[in-house]
């Protein structure tokens, strides 16, 4: 105890031991409840969580929160400053793993952690039930991987199916 | 008590309509969440949006749910063990950018506690329904997703130990 908070820095570069980074995003609403909804996967992880609503905050209040500006793909200003707020976040955190449900700040923050060399896991909202979401599509290239919550949607050139959030 | 709510982003007046002239003349409480909209309503107490405490708490008093057919609604009246009901939006009237709406009312028409509103006339019949007799409590599903899920996700995450 005593030499790890002497020297927490030494410790934790020097140690095989160090904890992965885990960046969870999700834009408030169905994407964040989704999110939450895998928490148990996170356990053990230095965590970092980044939502479009500052409220929701309370529902993860003992880790670390970012809110950042909420806009969809047909609000380009608000696209604009929402991508300028999570390359800083991913930069200050530099995440070894970004979990996203979408939508655009999932598909930001894959693209800029990918960039920095990450896993990416996209995990398209169980509400995209005949086809991938916008969003998923769009995060397709940047993702290492591309997940689905139903079945049928899944495929060789496809999706990988793992189970729902349900 | 009913809780009324059309999600975080979007408003949803035909939804929200439907029932604020179905409770006139009911002495059910309402309260509703109704989103960025210019329209009155008269006979419920409502807000744009609620704070999140607040929302908690609404949630844990409703005995009925009605919402638009969003994951978020569906997934924390369901984990509450509450009844919903859920119309689906129509990009059609614009009031979604497309029809995935329609396709998770589908996929859930059949699950115990989900009421599926295709209109507003259905809407006000289940209402009705609901207001003769309670629909019965849902099995609670839990808070978080499936072990099968949690075990894949974590292998692909790497968090296994």
């Amino acid at each position: 105890m005593f030499i790890r908070d002497a020297f927490p820095l030494s410790f934790s570069w020097s140690s095989p031991l160090k904890q992965k980074k885990l960046l969870a995003v999700a834009s408030a609403g169905g994407h964040w409840v989704q999110l939450l909804r895998m928490r148990p996967a996170f356990e053990f992880l230095s965590l970092h969580w980044i939502s479009t609503s500052p409220g929701v905050a309370s529902q993860v209040d003992h880790e670390e929160f970012t809110s950042v500006r909420d806009a969809n793909m047909w609000d380009k200003p608000g696209l604009v400053l929402m991508a300028i707020q999570i390359a800083w976040r991913v930069l200050l955190y530099r995440p070894d793993i970004v979990v996203t449900t979408g939508a655009a700040p999932g598909y930001f923050a894959i693209v800029f952690a990918r960039l920095l060399g990450a896993k990416t896991i996209w995990i398209d909202s169980i509400a995209n039930a005949e086809e991938m979401s916008l969003a998923g599509k769009k995060a397709r290239r940047w993702a290492t991987h591309w997940i689905t919550q139903w079945p049928e949607l899944s495929g060789d050139d496809g999706p990988t199916y793992i189970g729902s959030v349900l | 008590m009913i809780f009324v709510t059309v999600g975080t982003q979007l408003a949803f007046d035909r939804m929200v309509g439907a029932v604020d002239r179905w409770v006139n003349a009911k002495d059910t409480q309402i309260i509703a969440q109704v989103g960025p909209t210019e329209v009155r309503f008269s006979n419920i107490k409502y807000k744009s949006f609620l704070e999140q405490e607040q929302l908690d708490h609404i949630m844990k008093n409703t005995e009925l749910v009605v919402a638009h057919a969003g994951m978020g609604s569906i997934l924390s009246s369901l984990s509450l063990g509450k009844p919903i009901i859920i119309m689906p939006r129509k990009a059609s009237l614009g009031e979604h950018r497309n029809e995935h709406q329609m396709a998770t009312a589908k996929r859930f028409q059949n699950r115990p506690g989900v009421y599926v509103a295709w209109d507003e006339q259905q809407l006000v019949v289940l209402l009705n329904r609901w207001s003769i007799s309670r629909f019965d409590n849902v099995d609670e599903i839990s808070n978080t997703a499936s072990t099968e899920f949690i075990a894949n996700l974590k292998q692909l995450i790497g968090n296994t130990q």
